[in-house]
């Protein structure tokens, strides 16, 4: 077939970048070879449009040994351990097919994790949907669900955390972010550059069929009414055969058989063999008839372009080719050499005895666009007028319509569908504040935690990026950790656009003022671009990943009210800021004005002050406030420790609703026994952290005199009832 | 009228199920097992006038229900 | 007293009750599906997990590899079978035990606690359970809905053969605590010689008495009195 531009315009390459590639190589490419530019150069494998930025987050500290640049990020947890976490997106395949969407997304984050060394001990998903009227909205919810409880549960992988939101910002593009975290030997990390030349690269897993060609071109196309004929794109994931992969690699790697591993994930052969080689410098053959396939007659294109799941690429040291055939072979995985090293820095294949394709690495990787896109600046939003009624509103209502509002709802119908004991290891399950999970054998664990904040986000998209990583940090200090490092998945529209691209900038100028003040860096993640259909973008979503350390599992903290006649205090101090606050958005209908400042100084303070009375055993519970304020953090302790509470009207300058819903950033509740009340206040003074005392647990209900009056069984129906009555 | 309905995997599609079958008969001592694909299968009692109606109904509800026409794909045999 | 874990391709929970042995002091074996023969065991242990993925019938493909004959030659001859989730499954392909799962009632995975009625303490594996019959194990399956004809329910109820039953709190047995629909919320039953135990929550789960609480110690506990009681 001879290439002309509609050839061209649909395999996403635009008029100047064929140009480029003509400059690159000194020829036009074949078919093949314009395949293969096709998918590296789009924007899900070359990051064009987002690496300018992306270069400015800060990516170490003392405990980073891996930052982003391999397949997962990786941190130092001590005596010899380490913890290998990366988050990935797969949105635009669970839109068209939800189950298998979001199956295979679990099953690439595993395979990101488990290719490093690492066994995977726990994964965290961040899924988004349109308004649950919408007519998708349902089919979609069970669908991704279904499909990442049927992946990670067959694994044998509990998975520890989450949140499942609804935004009408998402009617027409949904969101599933899969995170995994995986448990390593420091001294056994394996890496994916490829050493040496004339070494045999090896194939190993499932055979390769027609899955998915074109998926990351998809995934870096608009959808829009011609979506339906994008259908045959989405590939059909096998948990079984991964499961069989993950034994047979980790026993491999229990030697030092293996010079580098990569597996194949986005643009399959193409993305792994070109990554492999160029990390190492070097070039690479490959013999296209030694492919193990699935389906008859697949052509070298098919070959290289397919998305089939569950493979991975090895390169092994001399000799120990047998040994490893023997180990797959067990496991009933294929197993077959494809190829060599060369020094030639090319990318060569043969097919038939015939030279199919020849590009140099470079062209691929390094050489590959990068732009530096126009961008406008989100216009700032001053403070604008609040909705005049809100004064008149019950607090007793409020609180009740913001408990039963679908994103503030318990999940349960959620996780239930996911194992979340299996592999033993299991303290904090979803529900929490963290998943926490005990790293096996030893008395220590780690604290994962999951967040984004779309509405703060789309009005502020410095400050929205700031707070999205402070939520992570402070959930991770609400179970006793000391946070160590996020990994962040950035899901936004078409960065061709101004408006777009703009958000993503400032999104990540936030991100990056948070990361650095809180010495909490970025060692993985990815980017999503093209999140939009119709030419409506979504809500600029930066998903955050965080993982902390508890040296000691005695120290973990939970947030369920422990026992009545307690102190209640809340660190650090209310300003009353209700713009963007669920009880602006849930009970006044009002979506405007902008988000709450974060003062990062005051987030660092609070957070090490609240560890330290953590690690002193002063707290008997703790809960960090974000959305829906004091009150919704409130009820959410009492419900979970059914333990109610007594609440004193606060003696500031605010008026109640400012006080008990606004969503400053930077504070906690924490619950003290009366015995403690007086050291606490000691070392808070000592380290002018600002605390009120705001009231004392007590039995069966929550209360604030003439106010508010609820039964903690009457709060539990209110904030279960949506999702049972939706889901039916 | 009764009607019945074979749902199964479009051809380049894996079937998973289809495989591990297979190669278990093959263990189990079948060795001329080609190949093996996993379906769903359907009996639907239809009451409608018109063969023409029957099928027209028949097809729809393979389309929008039945079948995820994405990876599927459907077979009605009119008995 | 020994122990052979068997593992099969798509097994996730042998680690799981491997490290349980181990805590009480059962010397243990992990046993490859493609074995023929079993190593010298007091005690046969199924895990639980995804074997071959629960592809065609959960359980059914592993109830045909190679080890399995000897599994079932053990079991005749009265050795001891522990079958946890998927190992319930397997055993009821094998017809070591009577009965089928089905896909839950809800046709969801159910991952959660649940409290469950020890109903027979006059076992090997439940002795322990005596004093506190009432205990909470966790349950994680997709097919865990125990069903019966009318004749084998009866006979298993009348030779008190029905080992564990879903209740709430107080022990009370009714619907409302049944989380899969399984018949007369059957959780676990035991053969008629009752060597053999299948079991859908999973004990091995809670043995840590700072994480989980020992409603599951308790069952391996009761294993060790036996080989304390036996020599």
């Amino acid at each position: 077939m001879k290439i002309n531009p509609q050839i061209i315009k649909k395999h996403g390459i635009k008029t100047d970048e064929y140009k480029k590639i003509i400059k690159l190589i000194g020829r036009e490419p074949n078919m093949l070879e314009l395949g293969i530019f096709s998918a590296m150069w789009n924007e899900h494998c070359s990051y064009k449009s987002s690496k300018k930025y992306l270069k400015t987050l800060p990516t170490k500290n003392n405990k980073v040994i891996q930052g982003p640049g391999e397949n997962a990020g990786v941190i130092d947890i001590e005596d010899g351990d380490a913890i290998v976490f990366k988050i990935e997106s797969h949105n635009h395949p669970s839109f068209i097919e939800p189950y298998q969407g979001a199956a295979t997304g679990v099953g690439g984050i595993l395979r990101d994790i488990f290719t490093m060394g690492a066994r995977p001990i726990a994964t965290l998903n961040s899924i988004h949907f349109g308004d649950p009227s919408h007519l998708k909205t349902k089919n979609l919810l069970h669908g991704v669900v279904s499909g990442i409880g049927g992946y990670g549960n067959c694994m044998g992988i509990p998975t520890l955390g989450g949140e499942v939101k609804f935004n009408s910002t998402y009617n027409e593009n949904i969101l599933v972010n899969a995170m995994a975290v995986g448990l390593v030997k420091k001294n056994k990390i394996f890496y994916s550059k490829a050493k040496g030349i004339n070494k045999s690269v090896i194939y190993v897993g499932s055979k390769t069929g027609r899955d998915g060609i074109h998926g990351a071109s998809m995934a870096s196309a608009e959808f829009d009414e011609n979506t339906e004929e994008k259908k045959p794109t989405v590939q059909v994931g096998d948990p079984f055969t991964e499961k069989l992969l993950l034994e047979a690699c980790l026993e491999l790697m229990q030697d030092d058989s293996i010079i580098s591993i990569q597996d194949m994930g986005a643009a399959g052969l193409t993305s792994s063999s070109i990554e492999m080689a160029s990390k190492g410098n070097l070039g690479i053959e490959i013999n296209m008839n030694k492919i193990p396939c699935r389906e008859e007659n697949m052509t070298p294109y098919e070959m290289m372009l397919s998305e089939s799941q569950e493979r991975m690429l090895l390169i092994l040291n001399a000799g120990k080719e047998e040994d490893a055939r023997k180990i797959f072979t067990k496991w009933d995985l294929d197993f077959s050499v494809i190829g060599k090293t060369t020094d030639t820095k090319n990318l060569v294949l043969n097919y038939n005895d015939k030279e199919v394709a020849n590009l140099p690495l470079s062209a691929l990787s390094t050489d590959a666009p990068l732009y530096d896109r126009k961008w406008k600046k989100s216009l700032e939003i001053k403070k604008i007028d609040t909705p005049k009624k809100f004064e008149s509103e019950s607090l007793s209502e409020s609180l009740k319509k913001i408990l039963s509002s679908p994103n503030n709802s318990a999940k349960n119908w959620v996780w239930e569908q996911y194992d979340q004991t299996v592999m033993g290891d299991t303290i904090q399950s979803p529900g929490g504040d963290s998943g926490v999970v005990r790293i096996h054998g030893k008395n220590k664990a780690i604290a994962l935690t999951i967040d984004s904040s779309t509405d703060y986000c789309l009005a502020d998209p410095i400050t929205g990026g700031k707070q999205t990583v402070c939520e992570a940090w402070r959930n991770l200090i609400s179970v006793g950790a000391n946070p160590v490092a996020i990994t962040n998945c950035l899901n936004f529209g078409n960065p061709e656009k101004e408006i777009v691209m703009g958000q993503f900038v400032e999104t990540i100028d936030g991100i990056k003022q948070a990361c650095q003040y809180l010495n909490f860096p970025v060692v993985s993640g990815n980017v999503s671009f093209y999140n939009e259909t119709n030419n409506n973008s979504i809500s600029p979503t930066p998903t955050v990943g965080g993982v902390g350390l508890i040296k000691n599992i005695n120290n973990m903290m939970t947030s369920n009210f422990k026992n009545v006649g307690n102190f209640i205090f809340i660190i650090g101090k209310t300003l009353g800021h209700l713009y963007q606050s669920e009880f602006f958005k849930e009970v006044m209908n009002f979506n405007d004005g902008p988000p709450p400042k974060v003062n990062l100084f005051n987030e660092k303070n609070n957070g090490y002050a609240v560890l330290d009375l953590i690690s002193k055993n002063l707290a008997e519970s703790v809960h960090d406030i974000s959305s829906g304020g004091i009150l919704l953090s409130l009820a959410e302790m009492c419900i979970r420790g059914k333990i109610g509470a007594n609440i004193n009207m606060p003696k500031v300058n605010l008026n109640k609703h400012e006080y008990f819903f606004g969503e400053d950033q930077s504070r906690y509740i924490i619950e003290v026994k009366i015995g403690h009340k007086k050291e606490v206040e000691k070392i808070l003074k000592k380290q002018s952290i600002f605390y009120e005392e705001i009231g004392k647990t007590q039995k069966d209900e929550i209360y604030i005199e003439k106010e508010l009056k609820i039964n903690i069984n009457e709060l539990i129906e209110l904030n279960t009832n949506w999702f049972k009555r939706y889901i039916t | 009228m009764k009607v019945s309905i074979t749902v199964t995997l479009k051809k380049d599609v894996l079937d998973p199920q289809g495989k591990v079958v297979k190669q278990t008969l093959e263990n189990m001592g079948y060795s001329k097992i080609q190949s093996v694909r996993q379906g769903k299968y359907f009996e639907i009692e239809v009451e409608e006038s018109g063969e023409e109606n029957i099928r027209k109904t028949v097809d729809e509800i393979c389309k929008k229900l039945l079948t995820n026409t994405v990876i599927e794909d459907y077979k009605i045999n009119y008995n | 007293m020994k122990s052979s874990v068997v593992v099969f391709p798509g097994s996730n929970c042998d680690r799981d009750v491997a490290v349980a042995l181990k805590k009480f002091n059962i010397k243990n074996q992990m046993v490859w599906h493609e074995e023929s023969s079993l190593p010298k065991s007091d005690l046969v242990v199924l895990p639980g997990g995804f074997s071959y993925g629960d592809y065609l019938r959960s359980g059914c493909i592993a109830s045909k590899s190679k080890i399995i004959n000897d599994v079932i030659k053990h079991g005749k001859n009265g050795g001891l079978i522990l079958g946890i989730c998927n190992g319930f499954q397997i055993l009821i392909e094998t017809g070591l035990l009577p009965g089928v799962l089905l896909r839950n009632k809800r046709l969801r995975f159910i991952s959660k606690s649940v409290f469950l009625k020890v109903e027979n303490t006059n076992n090997i594996f439940c002795k322990n359970y005596k004093k506190k019959n009432i205990i909470e194990l966790p349950i994680a399956h997709n097919e865990g809905n125990y069903f019966a004809n009318n004749y084998l329910i009866q006979k298993l109820e009348d030779l008190n053969l029905v080992a564990f039953k879903y209740c709430n709190q107080e022990g009370k047995i009714e619907k409302n605590f049944n989380p899969n629909g399984s018949l007369n919320n059957i959780a676990g039953i035991l053969n008629e010689n009752k060597n053999i135990l299948g079991m859908m929550p999973h004990p091995e789960r809670f043995i840590d008495p700072y994480l989980s609480g020992e409603d599951g110690s308790n069952l391996f506990k009761s294993l060790l009195n036996l080989y304390k009681n036996e020599n």
